[in-house]
């Protein structure tokens, strides 16, 4: 690394492209992305589909390496792990929630809630007790052994919730976590993930839906693989707005 | 990556999931050993009669024939020749090291009379050590001994067969007089039954023994006194076989006069050489049995592969869940391989079990003879699970080489 990275600086990305080849024809999807997160911050990232957003948080979330640019996660720089370290740090430093909640249907909710443990290499008896824990304080208590096809949307996803942060991360990645909710359960999922925000949790979420990009304290814009608007360069004032690189 | 209870945990949970499905796949593996352990069973055990039978014979024993004779360009057939006699066994016994005992023998077929029944049957005059040599209890009575060889008693000990034909079921020949060749004979014994030598051979149950002195004297009569049909001599050991055959040769070569370049004027049978052979017919019938069963096992495999492939693209979204949640590749593969090994290891239990009973109940309906050894138990279990590894490993692999976002976004 040439410079030294803030402490406090979770993610850095500088320049980041990603192209897809779907046969003959190269799909542009990111087209140079550069920007900082702090540790703590509650991000929402929107626009519209296609623009980029699902490859960013690809990206964000080690599932995926970009073509070319660069991205450091908690001062480690992702183009250089190999895939079983990328699996590691997801395993250990993030959690995933989808917007269709991605539940294993033929286990329990605990037992899905245990199965980042199991990776973890937690032994058996902590595994459950732990995603027991995790369970209640999503406010689940009696639905342990419920398989998720007998839990309603809003119970699904706080199952999905506990699972996403049984493993104590740094960083939730939640892509439209309330898209497939009532607004009511939705409501209750933003909440839980304010107060797992103001425990120190770094968020990042997309979403199409302007009320609740409003639980954010930060907006990013994507438009055409580029971020086209950045809330962080406005509140915080400082004046460096990033130059973005233009096309061509 | 350690693979703990916990994956077989997991494994045997998903297989009870689809407990149809995986019932049927086991279907294959299950038949394949079992048709294994079957067939290798009966192979055996059919190698393991015909051995018996020849070791019945008398394993250290070695058979010593004349040899043919040519008569106006005829040649007959082996033991037509006068060539050995009662001095040449006994010789035999003083003087080769390698040799126990010896017997010797003098046959003609005739037809034995008891009451109004009659029977054809070979007469055979041996002395006492035949028994010995030949390793052969009587069922009832005893056998012929020195004193009835040395007076030329006139007393009979009879196959299983002949007592049957002469004296049927129920009545007890010892102590019945039977006639042959219009001499009466005292019946003092009744040998166990031996059945008919495997391979052809004569049914050493329809045979009457008589002692040699009273066969050369009064039964087969006297053109040639001294000479006898077979020589019979046990070798001390199983081991001392070929030394005591090379011995015997030098002897009676030495004995009858025989240039260097001569041939045997007799011809020597080991029954260790037979034995052998046929041990060697019975591995190529248990080879050929096990193998059809084999292909059986592999098709079994083939079934696991097919459901396993099955089973990756149904479940492509789980994997892309695990992965996203921290699953390596390492512990997708092991996941999807514990389960195949999982399905073959069951099935193939199930395969065992039914294997062994149901050989067991061939045995006992079929009354074929059913030889089933633990390393027989071994090979085909440890074959299962090389089944489940083999055929596992490709859908496993396909399974770990799954990209996370497409998996994630597979419906």
């Amino acid at each position: 690394m040439t410079e030294p990275v803030d402490p406090k600086v979770l993610i850095v990305v500088r320049d980041l492209h990603k192209v897809y080849r779907m046969g003959e024809v190269e799909v542009h999807v990111l087209r140079g992305v550069s920007l900082k997160i702090e540790e703590g911050e509650f991000v929402a990232v929107m626009g519209p589909s296609g623009a980029g957003k699902s490859t960013f948080m690809n990206i964000l979330g080690c599932l995926d390496y970009p073509t070319s640019g660069n991205y450091i996660f908690d001062g480690q720089k992702v183009a250089a792990l190999n895939i079983s370290q990328l699996a590691e740090i997801r395993n250990r430093k993030i959690g995933f929630v989808f917007q269709n909640f991605n539940l294993l249907s033929r286990m329990t909710a605990v037992e899905n809630v245990e199965l980042p443990l199991i990776y973890g290499g937690v032994p058996r008896r902590e595994r459950r007790s732990r995603a027991l824990e995790m369970l209640w304080a999503m406010g689940l208590k009696g639905r342990e052994t419920h398989n998720p096809s007998k839990l309603s949307g809003g119970e699904q996803q706080r199952v999905a919730i506990a699972r996403a942060i049984v493993n104590q991360p740094i960083l939730i990645l939640a892509d439209e976590p309330t898209g497939n909710l009532d607004s009511g359960s939705a409501e209750e999922v933003m909440t839980i993930f304010q107060r797992l925000n103001s425990q120190g949790i770094t968020i990042i979420l997309v979403t199409h839906e302007a009320d609740i990009a409003q639980y954010a304290r930060r907006r990013l814009l994507f438009r055409d693989g580029k971020v086209v608007e950045d809330t962080a360069e406005i509140t915080v004032g400082a004046r460096r707005a990033v130059p973005l690189p233009e096309e061509g | 990556m350690k693979v703990s209870l916990e994956v077989f945990r997991i494994a045997l949970r998903t297989l009870s999931q689809h407990k149809l499905r995986s019932a049927l796949t086991m279907l294959g593996v299950t038949i394949g050993v079992g048709s294994v352990i079957a067939m290798v069973g009966i192979g055996q055990g059919a190698g393991a009669m015909v051995k018996a039978q020849i070791e019945g014979l008398g394993s250290n024993m070695l058979l010593i024939f004349s040899g043919s004779t040519t008569s106006g360009g005829a040649r007959y057939g082996t033991g037509t020749a006068f060539a050995l006699t009662v001095e040449d066994a006994r010789a035999i016994a003083r003087e080769c090291p390698a040799v126990a005992v010896t017997s010797y023998a003098k046959r003609e077929t005739n037809q034995v009379v008891y009451g109004n029944q009659n029977w054809n049957t070979s007469i055979s005059g041996v002395t006492p050590e035949y028994q010995i040599i030949r390793n052969w209890p009587v069922a009832r009575g005893t056998f012929l001994t020195q004193r009835d060889m040395e007076r030329a008693v006139t007393v009979c000990v009879l196959g299983k067969k002949v007592a049957q034909n002469l004296f049927g079921l129920e009545e007890d020949p010892v102590g019945k007089t039977v006639i042959i060749k219009k001499v009466p004979f005292r019946v003092i014994g009744v040998m166990t039954p031996r059945g008919a030598i495997a391979g052809g051979g004569q049914d050493q149950d329809d045979q009457v023994f008589i002692p040699f002195t009273t066969a050369e004297w009064k039964i087969i009569g006297s053109v040639l006194p001294g000479y006898v049909n077979i020589i019979f001599a046990s070798a001390v050991s199983q081991e001392a076989i070929p030394e005591a055959e090379q011995q015997i040769k030098e002897l009676l070569r030495q004995r009858h006069h025989i240039p260097k370049e001569g041939a045997d004027d007799f011809n020597t049978m080991n029954l260790k050489d037979i034995a052998e052979m046929q041990a060697a017919t019975g591995q190529v019938l248990t080879f050929l049995l096990g193998s059809i069963a084999s292909v059986s096992l592999i098709v079994g495999g083939i079934g696991i592969m097919n459901i396993m492939l099955v089973s990756v693209s149904e479940r492509t979204r789980e994997v892309g869940i695990r992965m996203a949640i921290g699953a390596k590749r390492n512990d997708i593969l092991v996941q999807f391989l514990i389960e195949s090994v999982v399905l073959s290891c069951i099935g193939g239990l199930i395969g065992l079990a039914l294997g062994i009973g149901g050989s067991q109940l061939l045995s006992l309906l079929g009354h074929w003879p059913v030889l089933i050894s633990p390393l027989v138990i071994l090979i085909a279990f440890l074959f299962a699970v090389l089944v489940g590894v083999i055929f596992g490993i490709y859908p496993a692999n396909k399974a770990s080489k799954l990209n996370p976002i497409e998996a994630l976004r597979y419906e």
